[in-house]
């Protein structure tokens, strides 16, 4: 849910409950004036009846309220012991309306020429449940009319104050750091805003510092590492030349030789990882893929026989692409090595060369690989352990430099790397 | 022949300067950049093995050195950097080949012969071992005279023996120099085997002086003359 609709949720509920309570004291405060200014009238018009009583006394036998909303009603002394002024409300029956409607009444007595009269006085009310509907009514027309007003203060003002936000979001959504990307960010005069800004102005500095540090890092950690390698594979080398030894130890020294060459590729794998990662292969050149996998189909020749594979090449087209030599070469010769290093012996190795794709597909018992761990580093499936790991991750890495496609498929044995450019 | 050893690491000095002596090559060493220069002043070499990250210097410079001097020396690059542009500036500037480390001894040898070749015998370039003759620009063999047929690979391994003739070939390096870079991480080199089970009665057949022999399981040695 976004911030707005979250905000405008609560808000509305709040007003709801505003909008209630204050309908409740507005209807009470609003009864409570009526009534006061109806007493009033009703206390004025008593005072008007009684006065004209002295010069009229016939009004004094005023039995019915009929035209003139008051009666007179003489009592006796012992009734009117301890009455007070009374107003109340009542009903009574209305010629227009032709129906009982409520009325206020005040109840009084007064003194004339020494008898006692009780008078009542009647003035037409306002009609309490008609008042509550059209007060109920307008109510919900504001509450309406506020929540409208929120909704458009918000869809259009304040859509306009997030924007800087919502800009930045999407360039942060597409943000990688491989890419070197650079974030624009927009000026704006919200505090908040320019915070955001700025911090994470200063992370993405910090972050880029650490990731070019990191590789370099690897980089120059590879390059010192060749020397040391080099004397260790030399000097074993010599030793084993210069020695009869016997099989037991030739076969020891042989493993570490083995195992520093292993060392040795591994670390020539990580070099080539951070040169292409570090942009240093910018030589571009037309690249005749046809020409390319037949050179490296014969490269791997004696390899595919020694595991009894054979290649087939599907051209259906002369697909050439622009593109760094060696890397291109790199690109391939991994893909194939791999095909045949996992290719199930009697089985071919099929190399498809369509118009935008190379699809390049071994059959092997080995089941489906795990295409989402396939390309990072390190990766091996239990089978090799010989492997640096690091062959799929730099086709990747390869892949990814010319925004080119790299994908894995599996169906019924057969495991195919599709490259699309 | 008389090689110069420029490089800054002394282990590694040790094992070239080791490796060629059994070559019967005349070794001298230099291990920075100022007695370099003055060595390659005063003498002359077949070959320099130049190392390009010196303490006080740039090998490229010496190279360039070389080359404005207009000395006939053989230069073959050997760098820790195994950077594209370093090898690029440094045939560039006139080396004869690049090699970058870790290498094997192997290939080293092979490197530095190829080089000498080109460089020394002119027209004279045919190899010969007893019976066996091997010509690395025509890629002809012949044994008693007669012309061997070989494919490219088979050419490729038997000239790399006779570079490295009564010396250890260890198959990993076989295999990258026939090859190439891309085969060095499949998951064993066995597949050597078959190209060698084949030169081997090539050889026999033709009586040849030389015999490719296998040392336990690390690797062969060209045995004969």
């Amino acid at each position: 849910m976004k911030l707005l609709n979250y905000t405008t949720t609560y808000f509305s509920i709040l007003l709801l409950v505003l909008i209630s309570v204050w309908a409740v004291l507005f209807y009470y405060a609003m009864f409570d004036e009526i009534y006061d200014s109806l007493d009033d009238g009703l206390e004025n018009q008593k005072m008007l009846v009684i006065q004209y009583a002295e010069k009229d006394s016939t009004i004094l036998r005023k039995q019915n309220f009929d035209e003139s909303g008051y009666t007179i009603k003489k009592v006796p002394f012992s009734e009117i012991k301890n009455v007070k002024d009374q107003y109340r409300d009542t009903l009574m029956y209305m010629q227009n309306e032709e129906d009982y409607e409520p009325v206020r009444l005040l109840e009084s007595v007064f003194k004339q020429n020494g008898d006692y009269y009780k008078i009542k006085v009647v003035t037409s009310m306002v009609e309490e449940d008609d008042q509550l509907q059209n007060l109920l009514l307008y109510l919900i027309i504001l509450y309406v009319a506020l929540l409208i007003s929120i909704l458009l203060l918000n869809n259009v003002f304040l859509r306009k104050v997030w924007r800087p936000f919502y800009k930045l979001v999407a360039q942060l959504k597409t943000f990688s750091i491989e890419n070197n990307d650079e974030i624009q960010f927009q000026k704006t005069n919200i505090e908040e805003f320019s915070l955001l800004n700025t911090s994470i102005e200063k992370l993405l500095e910090k972050s880029k510092e650490s990731y070019n540090s990191q590789k370099q890092f690897i980089e120059n950690a590879a390059h010192e590492l060749q020397t040391p390698l080099a004397i260790s594979i030399n000097k074993i080398e010599l030793f084993l030349e210069e020695n009869e030894l016997h099989e037991k130890q030739a076969v020891k020294l042989i493993s570490a030789l083995e195992n520093l060459e292993r060392l040795t590729r591994l670390n020539k794998s990580l070099l080539l990882l951070s040169k292409i990662d570090n942009k240093q292969f910018t030589a571009k050149d037309q690249v005749d893929v046809n020409k390319l996998l037949h050179q490296q189909i014969e490269d791997f020749s004696d390899f595919a026989t020694h595991k009894q594979v054979k290649f087939t090449i599907k051209e259906n087209v002369q697909l050439s692409i622009n593109m760094n030599r060696d890397l291109a070469s790199i690109l391939f010769a991994n893909l194939i090595k791999n095909a045949v290093l996992h290719g199930k012996s009697e089985t071919e190795v099929i190399i498809e060369i369509n118009d935008i794709l190379v699809a390049i597909s071994n059959v092997s018992e080995e089941k489906e690989l795990n295409s989402k761990q396939l390309f990072s580093r390190f990766y091996k499936s239990e089978t090799t352990n010989k492997s640096t790991g690091l062959g799929l991750a730099i086709s990747k890495a390869i892949v990814d430099k010319y925004q080119y496609n790299l994908q894995y498929n599996y169906s019924k044995k057969l495991h195919t790397f599709t490259i699309r450019f | 022949m008389k090689i110069l050893i420029v490089e800054d690491e002394q282990d590694m000095l040790q094992n070239i300067q080791e490796s060629l002596e059994k070559e019967s090559y005349i070794v001298q060493i230099a291990t920075n950049f100022t007695d370099a220069s003055e060595k390659i002043g005063v003498y002359n070499y077949d070959c320099i093995l130049l190392d390009i990250g010196l303490p006080d210097g740039n090998g490229l410079d010496l190279l360039k050195e070389i080359k404005k001097k207009e000395l006939q020396d053989s230069v073959i690059i050997v760098s820790a950097k195994n950077s594209l542009d370093d090898k690029l500036k440094g045939l560039d500037f006139g080396a004869d080949d690049y090699l970058s480390k870790p290498f094997h001894m192997a290939e080293l040898n092979a490197r530095i012969k190829a080089v000498l070749r080109r460089n020394q015998f002119g027209g004279k370039t045919n190899i010969e071992l007893g019976n066996f003759s091997i010509n690395p620009e025509t890629r002809e063999v012949t044994i008693n005279n007669i012309n061997i047929e070989l494919n490219r690979k088979e050419f490729d391994i038997l000239l790399y023996f006779v570079s490295n003739k009564k010396r250890l070939v260890r198959k990993t390096a076989l295999a990258e120099h026939v090859w190439g870079d891309h085969i060095d991480q499949t998951d064993s080199f066995d597949f050597i085997y078959s190209q060698i089970k084949n030169l081997r009665k090539k050889l026999e057949a033709n009586k040849a002086d030389i015999t490719i022999k296998s040392v336990y399981g690390m690797g062969y040695k060209l045995e004969g003359i």
